[in-house]
């Protein structure tokens, strides 16, 4: 989309003087803290927590950071273990590189930065210092995908796309603070190098309402359904769990197959649970539609000659806008109401 | 040096630095929270920088013979837009959408957004490095007009500020004109905790060709001989000026805060510090 800025804000030339109006009061900041709703159960720093407590087993483990310690929760473990941490400086190239020489020499180092920094910027490094010698480096990014509203510079639209073409690397998109507590303790026990999208501060909580249980490489059935299937990863789970819910209101009877671990994939269960015959499946990312999760399930789908209605939901091809988080997000499509709209017309169709 | 806009009966610097700093606390407001520390800091750099050193029409922010204002740390975007509110560029009353939906105004500062902002720059350590680029353009078209490109302490953390400071001091870009501000702060806190070597950053600079000036920011008369010194330098150098300034300046019980990277005030504390601000208003 081309903007003009030399055109005002409308709100300022049909309103005028001061004309707050109709117009949304929503601000950029309000909405960096938390994906929560309000009243919605939430675990503070569920990711610092986790590692604090795995710091006490794996004397191998180190944290790291680029000047987003405090932004990543990883000043949880800095607090409680200085001598184990690295206080990088605003330097990712420096921090992945970091990373990889300590793991060379046999630790199992935990490298935090906003996502953008790491698949943009640090892309390289962590190609050639860390994945391609297989390295065991934990590398951790807040503010994946559209998760906060800064404009393209913090937005994330497209991290896993990146990472999805780099070999030996494991991707991992938590849902939750229990999918996150759990996922910790997991990708330390995996040997190699791993890349996982993290929900920081308050972080809500909806799977342990579920059974569930976060294994690497593992989707997880959280619900069946007749008429549909949404097959999805990190927070867009919890939206499309609650997307189904308002859909029972109408009538719509929608299964959730959340997909924590986006490489390597859960083929078998993907393919097992497509082929049920007579469901739309959808898929739900909080990413482009190019390169992530819907694209790797079509793949997944169509190698395997299974052939339902498939449609996805996720980000446009685009350099998103900058703005407040809940409005953006049903901007482009991936607030619960935007996402049950989708799917009911797509169902009506 | 021809300068805009006329500085015929013009308000005096430190009156330009208050108003800066005044519409960055009505900017903070807006938000509640945010980048007010470094507005309030930079503001005499951005005085000096706007209504002395540089060249440029209000009414036409691409006038082909304006000086180019590089701002790489896009999160100092208030700091930038309340200098261009009092320059004129932006109107004033689009100080209340400042990072509401659908603003010119967002909380990082993006080229495509906002009238005056020539770089998106909210990924760090990119600036420098793009105005070498501007400045070899500018080098091609014979224009005599300076790039002036702000960044910061935090930044020089980044491997691309040096690919930059190398690249310029290579092609001897005497029409680059760095400006640093050092506040001593960043994310993680103190830069001197979490990147070090800035009693050094005058010396890393003049090994790699610069000319280097170290100034307090926050003394008008000290910016404008340094500012004066690096647009008449004959040597063919880029030239930094590196600013030691202090955060969240002007507002003495802001000024006291820790961890004011990204301050939050209390509703009933922003007229307070406007009131303090126009306390310590000097012209
Ligand atoms: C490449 C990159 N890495 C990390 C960040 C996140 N970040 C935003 S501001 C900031 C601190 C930058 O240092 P500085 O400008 O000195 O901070 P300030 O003086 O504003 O406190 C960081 C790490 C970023 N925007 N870009
Ligand atoms: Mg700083």
């Amino acid at each position: 989309m081309m903007r003009n800025k030399y055109a005002r804000p409308v709100r300022l030339t049909e309103q005028g003087e001061g004309g707050q109006g109709g117009a949304s009061r929503l601000t950029t900041s309000a909405m960096i803290a938390s994906l929560a709703a309000p009243g919605q159960r939430t675990k503070p720093a569920p990711f610092g927590q986790a590692l604090l407590a795995l710091a006490e087993t794996r004397p191998d483990l180190l944290g790291l950071s680029a000047d987003l310690s405090k932004y990543t929760d990883l000043h949880i473990f800095a607090k409680a273990h200085p001598d184990r941490f690295y206080q990088m400086g605003m330097s990712e190239q420096l921090l992945m590189c970091t990373a990889a020489g300590l793991a060379r020499e046999g630790f199992m180092p935990f490298a935090t930065t906003y996502a953008v920094f790491a698949a943009r910027r640090a892309y390289d490094f962590i190609c050639l210092a860390i994945a391609e010698e297989n390295l065991n480096v934990k590398v951790v990014c807040a503010l994946p995908g559209l998760t906060t509203g800064y404009g393209p510079s913090h937005q994330a639209t497209e991290d896993i796309a990146i990472f999805r073409g780099m070999p030996n690397l494991t991707i991992v998109d938590p849902c939750d603070a229990l999918d996150i507590e759990q996922a910790v303790p997991a990708i330390a026990a995996h040997s190699g190098p791993v890349y996982m999208r993290l929900l920081r501060g308050n972080v809500p909580i909806v799977l342990d309402e579920y059974d569930y249980k976060f294994e690497l490489g593992k989707a997880k059935l959280l619900r069946g359904g007749a008429d549909a299937l949404i097959i999805s990863s990190g927070f867009m789970t919890m939206r499309a769990l609650e997307a189904v819910e308002s859909l029972k209101a109408q009538r719509i009877d929608a299964g959730v197959l959340h997909v924590p671990t986006i490489k390597p994939l859960d083929e078998a269960t993907i393919i097992r649970e497509a082929s049920k015959t007579g469901r739309m499946v959808i898929v739900a990312e909080n990413h482009t539609v190019i390169g992530g999760l819907g694209e790797a399930v079509a793949g997944v789908l169509l190698r395997a000659g299974v052939t339902p209605a498939f449609r996805q939901i996720g980000l446009p091809d685009e350099f998103l806008d900058a703005g407040a988080l809940p409005t953006l997000h049903d901007r482009y499509g991936i607030s619960t109401a935007a996402m049950s709209k989708s799917i009911k017309r797509w169902l009506a169709a | 040096m021809e300068a805009s806009p006329s500085r015929v009966n013009a308000p005096s610097l430190a009156e330009r630095a208050y108003r800066i700093r005044r519409n960055a606390l009505r900017m903070g407001e807006v938000q509640g929270q945010g980048y007010i520390a470094q507005a309030l800091g930079v503001a005499d750099v951005l005085a000096v920088a706007y209504f002395h050193a540089m060249r440029y029409h209000p009414d036409d922010p691409e006038w082909e013979g304006r000086d180019r204002f590089l701002l790489s740390i896009g999160h100092y975007a208030i700091a930038a837009y309340s200098a261009m509110i009092e320059a004129g560029i932006i109107p004033e009353d689009e100080l209340e959408t400042y990072g509401s939906d659908d603003s010119r105004l967002p909380m990082s500062g993006m080229a495509s957004y906002t009238p005056g902002m020539e770089i998106s720059g909210g990924s760090l350590g990119q600036g420098l490095a793009i105005g070498v680029g501007y400045a070899l353009g500018l080098k091609r078209k014979k224009s005599d007009a300076f790039v002036y490109c702000l960044f910061s302490d935090g930044e020089c953390g980044e491997g691309a500020v040096w690919e930059g400071a190398s690249g310029a001091g290579h092609w001897k870009l005497d029409n680059l004109i760095g400006i640093i501000d050092v506040n001593n702060q960043q994310a993680d806190g103190p830069s001197s905790e979490v990147t070090g070597g800035l009693e050094h950053l005058a010396d890393r600079f003049t090994a790699f060709g610069w000319h280097a000036q170290r100034v307090n920011g926050n003394d008008i008369g000290a910016l404008v001989s340094a500012f004066d010194a690096a647009r008449s330098l004959r040597e063919p150098m880029p030239r930094v000026i590196i600013c030691d300034t202090r955060m969240a300046k002007g507002v003495p019980f802001l000024e006291q805060r820790e961890r004011n990277h990204f301050l939050r005030v209390d509703a009933d504390e922003w007229q307070q510090a406007l009131a303090v601000l126009e306390e310590g208003r000097t012209a």
